[in-house]
């Protein structure tokens, strides 16, 4: 074997070696947050002056039953024994049954979180789509008129409680123009024709050929998407446009305007090409906030979501769900993250060197 | 960025959602969708399927489908259109009673037995008979799991040992139940009408029994009734769906599906009613009930509940449990001004402890404002100042606002209340171990009998702090002997008149010297499409029989 070879096989495995360490440091990491997350929310859960035991029998029952559930759950324990009674279970897939819906945890939030999903995914597309053009579009022709509306309209975006937003475009499009589907997910006559599959009622309706229903569903869909879409929207085009402005200050575009490329060219091939690197993280980050759900935006619209689920449940002090709950938000964005660190490594030719 | 960004948004979030925002909000709505309602003629009209009723309720209280574990408002509902029991009260007039399984029943001698006969040749909606076994397993049922409101059956000296002897079957359509005291057969009676002591299908509910929980878990999410509608769909937040039951022995159901959506706030639910896409909106505020009122297509129906809602002293606090104190305090309400603007539509001026409808129950009135005469009481207390005090308030309306006037009518006679805003659960929690000065909150009575609001306001056993039994008398350690003994001897009269009399001068009783300033009585009220017809509100949950309404 040729010295040359040996070398390069040695360097295969350091590397091998390497990439194994990192997968190990990640998943060390990974359990680490998902421990503090839990533990975090356990404790913050068990601080809120709540009795739990109230959501369960009410206000009205006998103390004798109120104590007997209290022991029934494990309330009377110390508060560390029922966290590491809650672990035990979770690691073994067990993840307890919600006191307000008497289903299992799991259950719940496979029902609840394609609503978020559906919800979500579309409002960070409308958001991306628009924002990311919008705030190219700002960054080049920087204080002109364009510039000015883009920032109005990201200004309203932060400002405006979506609270007052949402109904106000419920009463527009819906009630007044009737454009759009009003609250909730489905029309009353298509809720049992579809049968669930996903959850992701687009995806069911599409996939069992019921199109009328899916018009519906996507009327009903538009209006809350659109409403968070403007939202991410209005914190996209900004960062693009910052991002922007940075990159179009750098020497290599004095360079290529130098060497003769055309603007359109150095604009969206060059300068965004680069500006998309942190741009990622934006998006994704985005993406996660609406994925927690909004509450507000779940209240005006009836919407099952998430976001309704786990303040409900942390309101009445309804541990498992809220645990659950955080579980899952908390996949979403070390799922996230992790993507956008790919992405990073497509997009950014350094950090794949390293 | 940092994933235990989470627990705190949701914190956020909940702080949001209870807190300034979503009011101002709220102030922002009204007054814009005033404006843009008025200028709106809506385009074509959505419609619901002609075969199904569709109301928007905030239906998220329900936590479980089982008639021996429910005992929320809205599965209250459920449970009275899905099972049947052995009577029923009218809903014309709540202190008359009908057989409903039962077709007649008589009391012996000595007051302690009642025989129920049964209707012969009844079904469940599974297709089982229905017969004496299931009526007596029902209650034994109800006893033995001991849920939430199986006190209501435990009073009459039921308990897990000696429910299969005192509730037994004689043959298969007669239906034995004994009471450790001769009673007011009214107050039995009454105290079976409730939920609990619903017939369960006792071969479909054992088909699914888990280690010994006679079904409980499975009947949380699913059915096993009589009644005229049966529950086919049940998604927590989302949706409940009613279906005919086709085997009902009465009258069958007029519309084939009732569905209820969950819908929590009013201004929704007001689009979706006058747009068409419900037909009955449940929870509007007096703001929306105002300006649906002006619709054609809407009519608004309403009924007194067995709700009140009253402000509370804790007679730990050595000021508040002055009786001069307690009696200003009652002086120090605006009433009518309470009664014309946050309570319109939804509440009436009532003061006794006994909701209207009721058995016994008097409307009396004596308190209005009166700062002068307030002011008088507290010097003979020897508080001609006034004095500080904190009052524990949740933020939902009408009962922040409440508490906010009451605070301005305080201050008048020298009284600074601070008000110390939470949230439901945690009031509550607050209350429950004694912890308050002032609490405001309601009260609902959980079967239709006067014992009920007495048991609660007028009773309180044992007042040490770990009591057996922690009425709202105990919740504001309030010691009173001789009208718990007064209670206690009503609820065993058997002389109705006699009854009614008893409860009249306990209620009086209580208007000159409780720590308990009631303010009003629940009034429940819907907007209706005018396509649907005898759509009726009951005087307690149960009794709003969906079954019976029609569209055209």
């Amino acid at each position: 074997m040729a010295p040359g070879t040996a070398r390069a096989g040695g360097r295969r495995r350091a590397r091998l070696q390497a990439t194994a360490m990192a997968i190990v440091r990640f998943l060390v990491v990974v359990a680490l947050t998902y421990l503090g997350l839990l533990a975090v929310t356990f404790f913050i859960g068990r601080v809120i002056p709540v009795d739990p035991v109230l959501a369960i029998v009410g206000d009205r029952a006998p103390t004798h039953v109120v104590e007997r559930v209290r022991e029934e759950l494990g309330l009377n324990l110390p508060l560390y024994q029922q966290f590491l009674i809650y672990i035990g279970k979770a690691l073994s897939g067990d993840f307890g049954t919600s006191v307000l819906t008497s289903n299992p945890v799991m259950a719940d939030i496979r029902r609840v979180f394609p609503a978020t999903l559906e919800l979500a995914t579309l409002g960070t597309l409308i958001g991306t789509v628009l924002g990311v053009p919008l705030g190219v579009l700002a960054a080049v022709r920087r204080g002109s008129f364009l510039d000015q509306i883009v920032r109005v309209i990201g200004l309203v975006g932060y400002s405006v409680p979506i609270f007052w937003l949402g109904l106000m475009a419920l009463l527009v499009f819906y009630a007044r123009l009737g454009w759009v589907e009003g609250p909730g997910r489905i029309d009353v006559v298509y809720e049992y024709t579809v049968t669930p599959l996903t959850g992701i009622l687009l995806i069911d309706t599409a996939m069992q050929g019921e199109w009328e229903a899916f018009r519906n569903v996507f009327g009903h869909l538009i209006l809350p998407a659109s409403l968070l879409g403007y939202f991410s929207m209005a914190y996209i085009s900004r960062m693009t446009r910052s991002f922007m402005l940075t990159e179009l200050g750098q020497e290599y575009v004095v360079a290529a305007r130098a060497k003769g490329l055309s603007e359109g060219k150095i604009i969206w091939r060059h300068a965004l090409r680069n500006a998309l690197v942190p741009l990622v993280t934006v998006i994704a980050l985005s993406y996660a906030t609406l994925l927690e759900g909004s509450v507000l935006t779940e209240t005006v619209f009836s919407w099952p979501g998430l976001g309704l689920y786990i303040t409900d449940s942390l309101q009445n002090a309804d541990m498992n769900a809220v645990l659950g709950g955080t579980i899952v938000v908390g996949s979403v964005f070390i799922g996230l993250n992790l993507l956008s660190d790919l992405l990073y490594r497509v997009l950014d030719p350094r950090t794949r060197a390293r | 960025m940092s994933s235990t960004r989470m627990p705190i948004n949701a914190v956020r979030n909940f702080l949001s959602r209870s807190l300034s925002r979503r009011a101002l909000a709220r102030g922002l709505v009204g007054a814009t969708a005033a404006v843009l309602i008025a200028s709106a003629s809506p385009v074509a009209l959505a419609a619901t399927p002609k075969d199904t009723l569709v109301l928007a309720w905030a239906i998220d209280d329900i936590i479980t489908l089982d008639p021996a574990e429910s005992f929320e408002i809205s599965a209250g509902e459920i449970m009275g259109n899905t099972y049947d029991r052995l009577v029923r009260f009218d809903v014309a007039d709540p202190s008359k009673l009908y057989g409903d399984v039962a077709e007649s029943w008589a009391v012996s001698e000595d007051g302690k037995t009642y025989t129920f006969k049964l209707k012969p040749g009844l079904k469940f909606a599974s297709g089982n008979p229905l017969t004496a076994e299931d009526v007596a397993f029902s209650l034994q049922r109800a006893v033995k799991l001991d849920l939430a409101p199986a006190f209501i059956l435990t009073q009459f000296g039921l308990s897990k040992d000696n429910v299969e002897q005192k509730v037994r079957k004689i043959d298969d359509l007669t239906v034995v139940l004994e009471t450790d005291k001769a009673y007011a057969p009214t107050f039995v009676l009454n105290c079976l009408t409730a939920n609990v002591a619903a017939i369960v299908d006792k071969k479909l509910v054992l088909e699914h029994e888990k280690d010994g929980d006679l079904g409980n878990g499975w009947l949380k999410t699913n059915y096993a009734g009589s009644g005229p509608m049966k529950i086919r769909d049940w998604r927590a937040n989302e949706i409940l769906a009613l279906e005919r039951n086709d085997n009902y022995y009465g009258e069958k159901a007029k519309l084939p599906r009732v569905i209820y959506r969950h819908v929590k706030e009013s201004a929704t639910q007001r689009l979706l009613l006058e747009k068409g896409d419900v037909d009955i909106a449940r929870n509007l505020t007096p703001e929306d009930l105002a300006a649906v009122e002006k619709n054609a297509d809407i009519a608004i129906t309403s009924r007194p509940k067995g709700t009140i809602y009253y402000i509370s002293l804790n007679q730990k606090h050595p000021i508040l449990s002055k009786p001069e104190v307690r009696e200003a305090m009652k002086w120090l309400v605006d009433y009518d001004a309470i009664g014309e603007t946050l309570i319109k539509g939804i509440g009436k001026i009532h003061q006794t402890f006994l909701p209207m409808g009721l058995l016994g129950a008097i409307d009396e009135k004596p308190y209005k404002l009166d700062v002068a005469k307030a002011k008088e009481l507290l010097e003979k207390a020897g508080l001609k100042d006034g004095f500080s005090i904190t009052m524990d308030v949740r933020q939902t309306q009408p009962v922040a606002g409440i508490a906010e006037a009451v605070q301005r009518t305080f201050a008048q006679a020298g009284i600074k209340m601070e008000i110390i805003p939470g949230d439901g659960k945690q009031t509550l929690t607050k209350y429950r171990a004694r912890n308050h000065d002032l609490y405001i909150g309601q009260w609902g009575a959980d079967y239709w009998d006067p014992h009920t609001n007495a048991d609660t306001f007028a009773r309180n056993p044992d007042n040490s702090d770990n009591a057996a039994s922690k009425p709202l008398a105990w919740r504001n350690a309030w010691d009173i002997p001789e009208l718990t003994k007064k209670a206690d001897a009503a609820v065993l009269e058997r002389d109705e008149a006699k009854r009614v009399e008893m409860y009249a001068e306990l209620q009086r009783d209580l208007l000159k010297t409780s720590p308990f300033i009631i303010i009003y009585q629940m009034v429940e009220t819907a907007g209706v499409r005018k396509n649907v017809q005898d759509f009726v509100l009951g005087a307690t949950s149960d009794s709003t029989y969906v079954f019976k309404v029609s569209k055209n």
